[in-house]
């Protein structure tokens, strides 16, 4: 290993412009001449627009043009789409109700875009923003997910039952006869609650159209500047494809959100040209994010588990209906199926699964990926249905999960909902976590903190989690409307140092140090020397961008195959300049070497000679930098065991969690440091959903958790330090690398974990999020507690 | 309105609206953009700097108060060009992943070390309690506050 190659905590390059305030966030650029967009959102969660008035908004002071749902029409502006096509069982398409840029006759939701203002400064758009009327037929709301099939209201007129799909994955005979033969059915319902994402930097964008080269630039906070540039060119139609840049600079976190196609930030693009090529800017504001940012979660499930008399799971059936909100976002089709269901194999031998989602259109903000994305609801419900299982069966429910591991020897493993796990040990794993965890230990634990009147209890979960989603042929075959390879270029300079343009984006995940680690360690180069560059359209190869916990797994493995191709192209140069046979130059360690001897040029040697080729072979290219692009043959399957400990306070049903032992199998990894960090933060956004977290609408459809003030956000006093192990890893064999995700495990993982451990703690699982109110409620409910007292 | 007040060291002066936020004078009329800004309701923390010596979150204060007062940002907290012990710990430690909370988290605990120089991690993290962070789940910004606590007395005892 080098000192700061592969496996090595290096401490990341990119921290110097954060930590003194040099960081470019989108907000943070200022482009000369720039005009300033505040957008005019409904008050109503479902009504007809009668009228826009623009007369007295066009009046005030500084307002450079007012633009709404007509004039989008007028310039024939493409509408916002999904780019996965979901089939339901009987093998019609999704309905995808129309999603214009600015809303159009109807508005669909509290915060549905309505018209744009651009003005001189922010506070003259926002004044006039206030001025301009416009007057609503109010409709009533379908808000509640639950009863969205028979509601009289129709989010989309021309949609029956606000159903957008009624979609099946996996043998529902085979199911159906082991629930027959069963020797115990555990059943359970479950709410999985509903999310707002909340990176912490609001999303932003600056367009820019130039009338000298009829071309556009749109600053943005994007995950993937090279998706947003396809779709607002191919499907929008602002712009075409090569006259669009579009540049992410620093952003500040996405977890998902800043995934999407929004309306917004086409809106900017498209009003600089008509106001004749200033430069846009639109900034959310907390209160927009709120109700603009696509949410996360939203589903309600019906579960049953089969098992035979030793407590081996027969079959497990599921029936779930998914919140899509008012209009499908941008992969919003494809979470809470091919990212849901299939994962509902969770760690197990399960022979039979069966599960059928209905999505439905309500008068809410539109939900798509956030953190963990499908999975994290698929891992919820099975890891704390496993335990109700396991209590309704008198067995431990350490036992029960023992019982029905995949065992080691079985990979690579078919589970009967499509997916094949490639490598595993989840035994062994657990073993592990439940070791640092002291479980054995805990009856004494239990009894010091009853003596101090609190309930502890002790929770398990072990998720599993599908990254790096691909092949491209086979997410083609189930409808993605997009490839899933990730693109790099490796570039030497004449004097030796290296950029390396990536196709996926940093936001958070350290790629500018991950990556030069990489690249480090391929070439024998010094980690210094090593340059990542990404977020720009006009200069990184096209790539797919970052989710799904992609970006080393597949974009890594891009830049692995570009070093590779600098490898064999040196060893051709070398072999010229040693005078040797090609097939007899060895690279190791940044030195071309002629195989048992002491010849040798370094790698620094080889590139100069490529760009300053007066010694060269013939016919070869000179320079040397070579592009890569990497399609996996599967996912990554990372898992893990997560052990959570709390303590309950039966007076106040305020929740402690007093430890937290997290072991995860990603394969191998890059850097350890960063690695954990990651868990880090997907452990705090789980114990968020568990815990805090959940959005609120009342019945007319507001919003009415819209706020910090009024959505619980997790505190740094809210948690505890975390016990991370990520040394257990089984490498993956999807990429030479041997890595897997490891970004959403924690988020994956953790709400079962917490969940468990209240109901271990008080005899009843309460609903998430737990909030002290709900956890005191339960207790007051709990037959475990009455029988004790 | 015309302002005159000390930023980082250095006299400035501007012309602002009754409205303008002092987060918004830094960024917009200094361009000091370190400053943040992360919500509209004084809870994220993102835009926390010094005034008068003391954390302040600059979204919740108008320009004009500033208005002969001394303002630090993180744009002034290095000395000499040499990294304050929190910056240096934040690194160490990998207490940043997006670093949009980053200079709030670091003018907040600074405030904090000055008033407690060796708190507690119960102290730590009910002082970062108008401190928001989406990534790191905390574990190593505590961690990091921790660590500059530790070295900045071990600094102080040396230069007894």
């Amino acid at each position: 290993m080098a000192e700061k190659g592969i496996g090595a905590r290096v401490p990341r390059k990119e921290d110097l412009r954060f930590i003194t305030g040099r960081g470019h966030y989108t907000d943070d650029i200022n482009l000369p001449g720039q005009a300033y967009a505040v957008f005019v959102r409904s008050p109503h969660a479902h009504a007809r627009i009668k009228r826009i008035d623009k007369a007295s908004a066009l009046s005030m002071p500084g307002v450079l043009a007012v633009l709404d749902g007509q004039d989008v029409a007028a310039d024939k502006l493409g509408n916002l789409v999904c780019g996965w096509l979901v089939k339901s069982k009987d093998g019609s398409p999704m309905k995808m109700g129309k999603h214009p840029l600015l809303a159009q006759e109807k508005v669909r939701y509290v915060g549905d875009r309505v018209a744009v203002v651009v003005a001189e400064t922010y506070h003259q758009a926002k004044d006039a923003a206030e001025k301009l009327v416009v007057e609503y037929e109010e409709l009533p709301a379908v808000v509640d997910l639950a009863k969205a099939h028979d509601s009289s209201v129709l989010v989309h007129d021309e949609i029956p039952n606000n159903l957008c799909y009624d979609w099946e994955l996996g043998d529902k005979a085979a199911v159906d006869a082991a629930f027959a033969k069963a020797h115990h059915v555990t059943r359970a319902e479950f709410v999985n609650n509903r999310l707002v994402p909340n990176a912490l930097e609001p999303r932003a964008a600056i367009g820019h159209w130039d009338p000298g080269q009829d071309a556009y630039t749109l600053h943005m906070t994007s995950q993937n500047p090279h998706v947003h540039r396809l779709v607002i060119s191919a499907f929008i139609g602002i712009a075409p494809e090569h006259k669009l840049r579009v540049v992410a600079p620093d952003v500040g976190g996405g977890f998902g959100s800043k995934i999407f196609i929004y309306g917004e930030e086409c809106v900017v693009l498209w009003a600089s040209k008509k106001i004749g090529g200033r430069p846009v800017k639109w900034t959310a504001e907390r209160s927009e994010s709120f109700i603009t940012d696509a949410h996360g979660r939203d589903h309600v499930t019906t579960a049953e588990l089969a098992l035979d008399a030793e407590g081996r799971f027969l079959a497990l059936r599921v029936n779930t209906k998914a919140n899509l909100g008012a209009y499908m976002s941008t992969f919003s089709s494809c979470i809470p199926t091919y990212l849901y269901a299939t994962l509902l194999a969770g760690q197990y031998k399960t022979p039979a699964i069966y599960c059928n989602v209905r999505a439905y259109y309500t008068n809410t903000v539109p939900v798509d990926a956030y953190r963990g994305a499908g999975r994290p609801e698929a891992s919820f419900l099975l890891e704390t249905l496993v335990d109700q299982a396991a209590i309704e069966m008198r067995m431990d429910p350490a036992d029960i999960r023992r019982k029905n591991f995949i065992p080691k020897d079985a990979f690579p493993y078919q589970t009967p909902v499509a997916l094949v796990y490639d490598t595993g040990d989840y035994a062994t794993v657990f073993e592990e976590a439940l070791r640092i965890a002291d479980y054995n230990g805990f009856p004494a634990r239990r009894a010091e903190s009853e003596k101090r009147g609190k309930l502890r209890g002790i929770g398990l979960s072990c998720y599993i989690e599908a990254c790096g989603i691909a092949p491209s042929a086979v997410v083609g075959s189930l409808g993605a409307g997009v490839g899933l390879w990730e693109s790099a270029k490796v570039r030497f300079t004449h004097t030796g140092k290296v950029q390396v343009l990536t196709g996926t984006h940093t936001h958070g995940q350290g790629h500018e140090t991950t990556f030069a680690q990489l690249v480090a360690d391929k070439l024998g180069v010094p980690f210094e020397d090593v340059e990542v560059i990404h977020g720009d359209t006009d200069k990184t190869p096209v790539g797919m961008g970052t989710y799904g916990s992609r970006s080393l797994a597949v974009g890594g493995e891009a830049i692995v195959k570009a070093c590779e191709k600098i490898i064999a192209k040196g060893k051709k140069i070398a072999a010229h300049l040693l005078e040797a046979s090609e097939a007899d130059i060895e690279f190791k360690d940044g030195k071309f070497t002629v195989a048992g001897t002491d010849r040798s040029k370094t790698i620094g040697e080889v590139v100069f000679a490529a760009y300053v080729p007066h010694n060269y072979p013939a016919g070869l290219e000179p320079g040397m930098e070579e592009t890569a692009f990497f399609d996996p043959p599967n996912f990554t399957f990372p898992a893990g065991t997560y052990v959570c400990e709390v303590e309950v306070d039966p007076q106040t049903g305020e929740v402690d969690i007093v430890r937290f032992v997290a072991v995860d199998d990603f394969g191998n990894v890059v850097n350890p440091m960063i690695v954990e960090g990651q868990v880090h933060g997907g452990l705090v956004q789980g114990i968020g959903q568990a815990l805090l977290e959940g959005v609120r609408y009342d019945d007319s459809g507001q919003l009415l958790t819209g706020s910090y003030m009024d959505y619980c956000m997790p505190r740094a006093s809210d948690v505890p330090f975390f016990e991370v192990v990520t040394s257990r890893g089984t490498p993956a064999v999807a990429n030479s690398l041997g890595v897997k995700g490891c970004g959403e495990a924690g988020a994956i993982g953790a709400p079962a974990a917490v969940i468990n451990a209240i109901r271990n703690a008080i005899g009843v699982r309460v609903e998430m999020p737990a909030t002290p109110e709900r956890v005191w409620r339960a207790i007051q409910q709990s037959p475990m507690l009455k029988a004790a007292e | 309105m015309r302002i005159s007040l000390t930023v980082n060291g250095k006299p400035v002066s501007g012309e602002v609206e009754p409205r303008t936020l002092l987060v918004e004078f830094l960024r917009n009329q200094l361009g000091l953009t370190g400053t943040h800004v992360g919500c509209d309701t004084s809870q994220c923390g993102c835009c926390v700097v010094h005034v008068d010596g003391e954390s302040v979150k600059s979204c919740t204060m108008l320009a004009v108060q500033a208005d002969g007062c001394s303002v630090t940002t993180i744009e002034g907290l290095a000395k000499d060009g040499e990294l304050h012990p929190l910056q240096r710990a934040f690194n160490e430690h990998h207490g940043l992943q997006c670093g949009f909370c980053t200079p709030g988290m670091i003018m907040s605990a600074a405030d904090l070390l000055q008033r407690n120089p060796d708190p507690t991690e119960h102290e730590v993290r009910e002082w970062l309690e108008g401190n928001l962070c989406r990534c790191t789940g905390y574990h190593n910004i505590v961690k990091a506050i921790l660590a500059a606590a530790q070295s900045m007395r071990a600094m102080a005892k040396a230069a007894e």
